[in-house]
This record gives C-alpha cells, structure tokens and sequence, in this order.
C-alpha cells in the first residue's frame, strides 16, 4: 500500500509538472524580445547548448541588456576611407559570419570622384593591385540601424526590433525566413542564410550575445548589430578598432561629450537616402 | 446523428465520383502526380541544402515562387469578381459559372499558400505566423494583412462553395441567408487580397518600382484580364465534356469585359512608362532595366516585349466583336492574355523591382532547375485540387448525382 501512494503522490506530482511546464512553455512569451529575466536566464543555456552543437566550441552568449542613457550612433569618414576592407574581414571574424559560403554584413563601394555618391555607378568588387585608386572614393555601407527602420516595420513575426540602445536586432529562433525585411531595407544591410552558415572551429569567436553574433541556423536573416557583444561591455565595434586610417567613429549620442556628439556638431554630417526618411543613427561626413 | 449520415453520404458519394473516370481523367491525374513527385524531390533538396539551390541571392532575394504568388493572388481575385456582374446586375448566363469560379479561386488560394511555404526559409516556423499561438506583426505589417485577408478569403469560398453543393447534393436549393451575405461579402474580399498584395510591394520606399501609387489599379486591372482567361477556357472544356450548358453569350460577355480591363491595364502601364521616361530620375533604372536592359544585362528583355505583345494582341482579339466571337481567336486571345500577365505579374514584377539591388548591383536572376519543378509542383497541386472539385461539382450541380437516388 505504501509504495502505491508513493507512486500515486510521484504521478501527480509529475503530471502537475509536466501540466505547469506545458502551459509556461505554450502560453510564456515565445520570442526573445519579450523574454523576461528569469526567462532569458533559462534560454541562454539552451542557446549556449545549441551553439556548442552547431560550431563544436564552448560558446558564451551573453545576455548584457542596453545601458540607460545609452543611444550608440556612427559616423565614417569618407574623405579618410582608403577601400581596404579591412572592416569587412574584422566584421566577419568577430561576427561568426559563414566562411563558406562567405557572408558580409559590410560592403565597401568604390566610387568615382566624378560623379559623388551615386550608387547606380558603385562598384562593390573593385580588385585593383592597391588601394586607394587614383579618381575614386569609397563608401562602406552596412546596416544603418534606423530609428524609424522599414523592417521592423514589415517583418510579419515581430521577429526583429529596435534595442533601447538603437540597436536593431534579429530574433534567430524566431525569424520564418520570408525575407521581407530584405526587400523593404533600403541599403541592403540584410543578410540571409541561403544554406547552413559554416565556420572553422578554430576560427568561431566564443564570445557572442543573444541578441548579436551567436551562431545562425540557415534559412534566417542576420545582419550588423554594432558588435552588441562588444558594445554592451563598453568597448568598440570591431570595424572601429580595425580601421587603419580611423575613418570610423562610435559613440553614445546621449552623451554631449562624446566623440560622435563633437562630430556631428562640428562637421556636417549626412545620412544615406536621406529622402526616405529612415532616419538612420549612422552618419556619413567629410572631415578633410 | 442525422446531420453525421448526411454528411458521410456525401462525402463517400464525392469520393466514388472522384473514384470514378475515363482513361483521359486518369492520364492527366497520372501526370500531374508526376509533376508533384518531381517537384516534391526537389522541394525535398531545397529543404535539406537551403533555398541556395534556387539562384535567389541576396540582391535578388525573391524569385519565381513569389512571382506565382503574385499572378495567382490575380486570379484567386478576379474569379470571383464575375459574381459582381452576375449579382448586382442579376445577369443570368454569369450566374450559373459563379461556383466554377468559385472553385478556380479555392484551386488558385491554395496554389498561392503552398508557394509562401516554398519561399520561406524556415517553413517548421510557419506557426510563428499564426495570431495567439505566435505572434502576428498586425497591423504593422503588410505581410500580417497578407495573411489575414488570404486565409479569410479562403474560407469564405471555400463555404459558400461546399454548402451549394452539399444542398444540391440532398436535392435542395442553398440557403440564401448563408450565401447571398457570404457571397456579397466575398466581392470586396476579391478587391481586398489583391490590393493586400499590392501595397505588399506598394508600401516599400526602398524599392522604387514598386513604390507608385498606380501598382494596386493595375494589379485589379491585370487581374480582370487573367482571372477570367483561365475561367473561359475551364468553361469551354465543361461544356465539352460534361452535359454543363454554358451560353455562348455568357462566354463573349467575359471575353468583352476583358477587353476593358486590358485596355486599363495597358493604359496604366503606359502612364508609369511615361512617368519615368519622361521624368528621368534615378528611379527610371528598373523600367529601363525591364524594357531595355542595363549594361549588357538583358535577360528579361524578350520577356518584357513579349508580355507587352501578348497582352496588346490579346486586347486587339477581345474589343473586336468578330474575333472574340470565333472561338479559334478567342482562345489564342486567353492564352495570349494569360501568357502576357503571367510575365508581367512575376518576373515583370518582381525581377525588376530588386534589379538594380537597393546599393544599385546588378545581379541577373533567372529561376533554377529546383525553382522551376517545384514550381510546377505546386501548380500540379492547384490543377489537381481544381479537377478533383469540378469532377464532384459538375454532376451534383447538374443535378446529375443526388444524395441516395443517385442516378449514376
């Protein structure tokens, strides 16, 4: 008679648990976006799982959340820009962007002095022997992390948002892959995973954010976060450290002392289609 | 209990009509499933490896599949938008073919949702779509709209259509407190799928071909002209091969409509041509790349003339009352107005629309082998659907198979 009550106690107490677990599960938030703490908490060690089984490294995933206060915001130099991409490689690396087939949230175009910024003239695969080449300039172009960003807007799952901090950030478990997002971003800032993203295990960067550059399943859009990994922990996005020539600069906008504040109160700044009203926090200028 | 057996009659009786054929019935059954396994192969390779075995890439990053989505979204409209001359005008030759263009909107929904599922990335996610079990981005998003109206208008035909032949089946009229509503109702839901997916393109400022004002008018325009292509030759083969009395008057009172209607679509196509040559902004890019190529990249070029020679032919053989009364120059005249805004509605569409790319690349698509036979697939599906409904429809509505007096 014992054992049976025990059992009997043993059955409700795992069919409650189940019960409970299966209504949290199917009625809790489901997207990333509306994950609470303790919720977040519980996923990140099933991200990290996920990652240690997709690349074979112990990846970390952080789940730093924006600092209050904080708004980033970008500015390049185009009169310093030489087109040496290095960017793009230090993107990729940091970034655990696929190596084959390669994958760049960062795209460099040359330009021809003539003619100014003029995209229908942009050439994204210049190869000369070195840069810069005599007559061109250049013009890196990523996402533009817009304050009133078309795909967020059309994303039909509300798989991608704008972070506190103007970061707009991808949901990867959430995103269905209709690419709608790409059709509506006017700088061509998107990115997707035409088949499974591959990188070589010693080349995967362990430290990765959820929100940013953890490992991407295919069949999901990604794209330029700002280095959130990076920027969350008080440090610069990677393109910013790498670039040879600082044409590129970072900072909180918020923060009236900040180099991105001296910039754009002392040399004039534009945005990129400017006409379409995105609004984007990263700005291009000419300091020289 | 007696609503259980009822329906079980005529679900058994639907099922020994479908059982039940000449061999032509089953060779185009055979071939047809051929085309689904074929395509189901590939959509089986397309799955395991990525949609990198389309040439989709990240320039042009939709393709043939939303092309098709596009054009059959037309003609899931413009099917039932027949049923507006034959209800507000009570115009009795259309009446009678409401239910067949019913049915073509049913077939064509269907075709339209497998070829999302196709484009998506991540189809084991499609759930995410769906209002309180995931998370719908309405009304934000378009794409939510999209959504919403489609799978409405889905159901909606779908009940009208069942209900007049489940009635007909147990020898009694349709209810007309439940279709007459239903059916007025499905007229603006007609407009409304088809305006949805245009301001699907329509609200992108990114794309600038996309981004005028004239792209739902001449979405309904185009609509009214393949719509009803495809139903006047169903309609011809029905009466054919069924007992089904179709009035040849019924059938040139479409073919004129459709005159009308192309000449509108012609004329709005004129008007965006003239918008952008004349003004010649930066924007005139994707229509010179449509028409004329750009830097030595004319893949679409034939298409584009093609298109604009079927579709003035096709208005030439409609508005002419001699050539759209002989039946060899009406049917050149459907399948010219078929081929016409088949190109127009998909590659026109779509290609154009994302070539140059939003950073003004070039970036030639042209679908794949994967992409073309699962493509085809899908239509196997849709035609399969549409066959297997009419081969149940016709004789119930003819009055030729009823509930357990059936004279077959």
């Amino acid at each position: 008679m014992g054992t049976e009550s025990m059992t009997r106690r043993m059955f409700h107490s795992c069919a409650s648990a189940a019960a409970a677990g299966f209504v949290l599960t199917s009625c809790g938030p489901k997207r990333l976006y509306e994950a609470d703490k303790d919720r977040l908490k519980a996923s990140i060690v099933e991200l990290e799982r996920q990652a240690r089984e997709r690349t074979g490294v112990d990846v970390k995933v952080s789940d730093a959340q924006a600092i209050p206060g904080v708004e980033f915001a970008y500015a390049l130099d185009l009169s310093r820009c030489v087109g040496c991409r290095r960017c793009v490689y230090a993107c990729v690396a940091e970034n655990n962007q696929s190596r084959e087939p390669q994958l760049h949230w960062i795209k460099v175009l040359s330009m021809e002095k003539e003619k100014g910024v003029d995209l229908a003239h942009a050439d994204a695969y210049y190869q000369p022997e070195t840069v810069p080449e005599e007559g061109h300039f250049y013009m890196p172009v990523q996402c533009q992390q817009c304050r009133d960003a078309p795909c967020t807007k059309v994303c039909p799952t509300g798989a991608t948002w704008t972070e506190k901090d103007g970061i707009v950030v991808i949901d990867y478990d959430w995103c269905i892959g209709c690419r709608y997002c790409m059709a509506a971003c006017p700088y061509g800032a998107r990115h997707f995973n035409w088949t499974e993203p591959s990188i070589p295990k010693n080349e995967v960067n362990p430290n990765t954010h959820y929100l940013g550059n953890r490992p991407r399943p295919k069949g999901v859009v990604e794209k330029c976060t700002f280095c959130i990994q990076r920027t969350r922990a008080g440090r610069y996005p990677a393109c910013v450290e790498v670039c040879p020539v600082g044409a590129r600069k970072f900072g909180n906008l918020l923060d009236p002392d900040s180099e991105i504040r001296y910039i754009i109160e002392h040399k004039r700044v534009m945005v990129l289609k400017a006409d379409l009203n995105t609004a984007p926090r990263f700005f291009y200028f000419y300091a020289t | 209990m007696d609503t259980i057996r009822r329906f079980s009659s005529f679900t058994a009786g639907s099922l020994r009509l479908i059982r039940r054929g000449p061999a032509a019935y089953w060779l185009w059954l055979a071939v047809l499933a051929l085309l689904m396994l074929s395509g189901a192969m590939a959509y089986g390779e397309q799955l395991r490896r990525g949609l990198t075995v389309t040439n989709m890439r990240d320039q042009v990053s939709w393709g043939f599949y939303i092309g098709n989505f596009t054009f059959l979204v037309g003609v899931a409209a413009a099917a039932v938008v027949l049923v507006i001359p034959a209800y507000v005008y009570d115009w009795k030759p259309i009446r009678e073919i409401v239910l067949y263009g019913e049915l073509l909107a049913i077939s064509a929904i269907v075709m339209c949702l497998l070829f999302v599922v196709v484009d998506i990335g991540r189809p084991d996610r499609a759930w995410h779509l769906m209002p309180f079990v995931g998370h719908l981005n309405f009304p934000r998003s378009i794409l939510a709209w999209d959504v919403l109206v489609l799978n409405a208008y889905f159901l909606i035909n779908f009940t009208v259509a069942t209900h007049i032949l489940y009635r007909a089946f147990h020898g009694k009229h349709y209810n007309k407190r439940i279709v007459v509503p239903l059916v007025l109702l499905s007229i603006p839901m007609a407009v409304g799928i088809h305006t949805v997916t245009a301001f699907l393109y329509n609200g992108l400022a990114a794309r600038p071909y996309w981004n005028s004002s004239i792209l739902a008018p001449q979405f309904l325009a185009s609509a009214f002209c393949s719509g009803p292509a495809i139903l006047l030759i169903v309609l011809q083969l029905l009466r054919r091969f069924t007992r089904f009395e179709i009035q040849d008057q019924a059938i040139w009172k479409i073919a004129e409509l459709m005159s009308y209607a192309m000449f509108l679509n012609l004329f709005l196509h004129g008007s965006e041509a003239f918008k952008e040559y004349y003004s010649h902004t930066e924007h005139l890019l994707y229509t010179r790349y449509w028409y004329q190529g750009l830097d030595g990249h004319h893949t679409l070029v034939p298409y584009a003339w093609t298109a604009v020679a079927m579709n003035l032919a096709a208005f030439a053989l409609f508005i002419v009352p001699r050539t759209r009364r002989s039946w060899v120059w009406m049917n050149l005249g459907c399948l010219a107005v078929y081929a016409g805004c088949y190109i127009e509605k998909g590659m026109g569409l779509i290609i154009p629309g994302l070539t140059p790319d939003a950073l003004g690349e070039i970036y030639e698509y042209a679908p794949s082998m994967t992409e073309l036979r699962v493509a085809a697939a899908v239509f196997a599906t849709g035609f399969l659907v549409f066959t297997l409904m009419l081969k149940v429809a016709v004789p119930i509505s003819l009055g030729e198979f009823v509930g357990e007096r059936s004279k077959i």
